[in-house]
């Protein structure tokens, strides 16, 4: 019986992705399409592009510049969240603000930032951090905001003031709209990583990637498009354990809630 | 997982404005006003800081030009012909790809989300490709398209679908499962069923998924005029750039702002239109 249905599961995992692979076999088997490579060929050029130097080269400054950028955008965004949102005298004076500054579309940041740091690393790192800071930050001030008002006026009650009011109140209360914020964030940095690095570098995919279009090389610019996919997929992985973890009260805290009133 | 991950994403982004209606609405005026006034007061403080900084040379003022000259190149923009061809350009890309996003994520996710059997088959592949981020297809783009604007689209399109996709899929799963027997009871047929029942319930959700597509279409659009030279506001502010036309880039940055503002704007009252029925039924209950 279990192994029927782990047979069951596995079936619908695989069976979509085994037919578009067909398909695309199938499709690509004249090999007269320049466009799209074979999918044998692809797998092959993918090993012999990516594993090796490129990948310190190339794969290692790209991730640690969307690192670096998003731990920056993370710490930045909650601290001033937390900052703002606790003062209703902020909150009112910096909204307006900062509902515009995150209505810019992220990678105008690039050009722009361009002119004040140059072309470095700096500048992508800055453009990643400023760019991904917004939906954490005015998520955090929301989540801050939306503190249970019982739950705070207890807290009043019971003197509970300073940083252990930050830690065991306002810090849960608005932890899942941080979350939300921070996976918004998260293919917001990878955009910006790979267009900072089409606009001005000298290596990391998104360079990469653009010398192998411009110089024809289809199935390695393929290569550098999955291999995109894949840092993508695994971001998203990793963010849905840590948010697991974080916010596993929240969950369990919902599921009795839901489970009470239904 | 997916589902419990849009739920919350739907949540929170329907928490403030609902939560907040009615304590809003009791709010005094003079409270009112008071936001108003230091809202304004934060704005007109940037600008003050921004121009002192660029004046006083504490930022080298050929990078980082002052306000009053920015915005005054910015009225100088607004009043020639190539700032609003740009305008249009960008803004049809983001409207045909909103477009195209819309009605094909409704459609499918409504197809896969009524039918189990599509929505067990459809998932391990629906979950793979969503985190692709979009740009890794700008070469693919410029391979197919060039500098036309289907490149724009292209990005836009892939970008948006999933988003709204999921938010469809979740929306016709949240039916209340009383309403849906209830309609079986009275003998409603299986389009009347979709038409009443799972329609209204997953329209929230369709509306949210718009809204977050509908923004995401427009970095998609300027980035593809950015990086690809897709004709628009983005490829304008890289000529000002490769010209050293600062004050211009500056001038175009906040005129997408601004945009971005519109299109927020645009989107919460087609929300407010599509679910007044919906909300005063919340604040009534509540």
């Amino acid at each position: 019986m279990r192994l029927k249905r782990l047979g069951a599961t596995l079936f619908y995992a695989l069976a979509l992705p085994v037919v578009l692979i067909a398909v695309w076999f199938l499709a690509t088997r004249s090999g007269t399409n320049g466009f799209t490579p074979e999918p044998v060929k692809l797998v092959q050029t993918f090993f012999q592009t990516w594993i090796g130097p490129a990948f310190l080269e190339d794969v290692v400054p790209s991730l640690t510049r969307l690192g670096l950028g998003l731990v920056g955008a993370i710490v930045v965004g909650i601290l001033l969240g937390l900052v703002i949102g606790m003062s209703r005298f902020l909150r009112d004076l910096l909204e307006p603000l900062l509902e515009f500054f995150r209505a810019i579309p992220p990678p105008v940041l690039i050009p722009v930032l361009m002119l004040l740091m140059g072309i470095g690393d700096v500048m992508k790192v800055a453009v990643i951090v400023i760019g991904c800071m917004w939906p954490i930050l005015l998520n955090t001030i929301d989540g801050v905001r939306a503190t249970d008002p019982v739950l705070r006026e207890t807290a009043r009650s019971y003197g509970i003031g300073g940083l252990a009011r930050v830690r065991y109140l306002i810090l849960p209360a608005a932890a899942p709209r941080i979350m939300t914020g921070v996976r918004q964030s998260l293919s917001v940095g990878l955009i910006l990583v790979v267009i900072s690095e089409m606009f001005a570098a000298v290596s990391g995919l998104g360079y990469q990637i653009v010398v192998f279009q411009s110089t024809f090389k289809i199935p390695q610019m393929w290569s550098g498009i999955v291999l995109l996919g894949i840092i993508g997929l695994l971001l998203a992985l990793v963010f849905q354990r840590v948010e697991h973890v974080v916010l596993r009260w929240y969950h369990g805290l919902r599921e009795v809630e839901n489970g009470g009133t239904r | 997982m997916t589902a419990t991950v849009a739920a919350q994403e739907n949540a929170a982004a329907a928490l403030p404005s609902r939560a907040r209606a009615p304590h809003r609405r009791r709010r005094s005026t003079a409270l009112r006003w008071r936001r108003v006034l230091l809202g304004a007061a934060g704005i007109v403080g940037f600008l003050l800081l921004w121009e002192i900084a660029s004046r006083t040379g504490l930022v080298n003022p050929q990078y980082l030009p002052p306000p009053t000259v920015v915005f005054g190149e910015l009225f100088r923009q607004l009043t020639t012909a190539t700032f609003w061809t740009a305008v249009r350009q960008t803004m049809t890309s983001w409207a045909v790809g909103l477009a195209i996003v819309a009605v094909s994520g409704t459609v499918l996710g409504f197809l896969i989300g009524l039918s189990r059997f599509l929505k067990r088959f459809t998932a391990s592949t629906i979950e793979f490709l969503r985190p692709i981020p979009s740009v890794a297809l700008v070469p693919l783009a410029v391979l197919v398209f060039g500098i036309k604007p289907e490149s724009a689209i292209l990005l836009i399109v892939y970008a948006g679908f999933w988003q709204m996709l999921i938010q469809v899929l979740y929306g016709v799963s949240d039916v209340d499962p009383v309403a849906e027997s209830t309609a079986r009871t009275y003998g409603l047929g299986r389009w009347a069923r979709i038409r009443y029942v799972v329609w209204p319930s997953a329209l929230p959700y369709i509306v949210t998924g718009l809204r977050l597509s509908a923004t995401i279409a427009l970095v998609l659009a300027i980035t593809a005029e950015l990086v690809i030279g897709v004709p628009g506001i983005g490829s304008q502010i890289v000529l000002a750039q490769n010209g050293a036309r600062v004050p211009t880039v500056y001038a175009l940055a906040l005129a997408t702002g601004v945009l971005g503002l519109l299109v927020n704007f645009a989107l919460r009252l087609v929300e407010t239109r599509l679910l007044s029925w919906h909300s005063s039924i919340r604040s009534e209950v509540v």
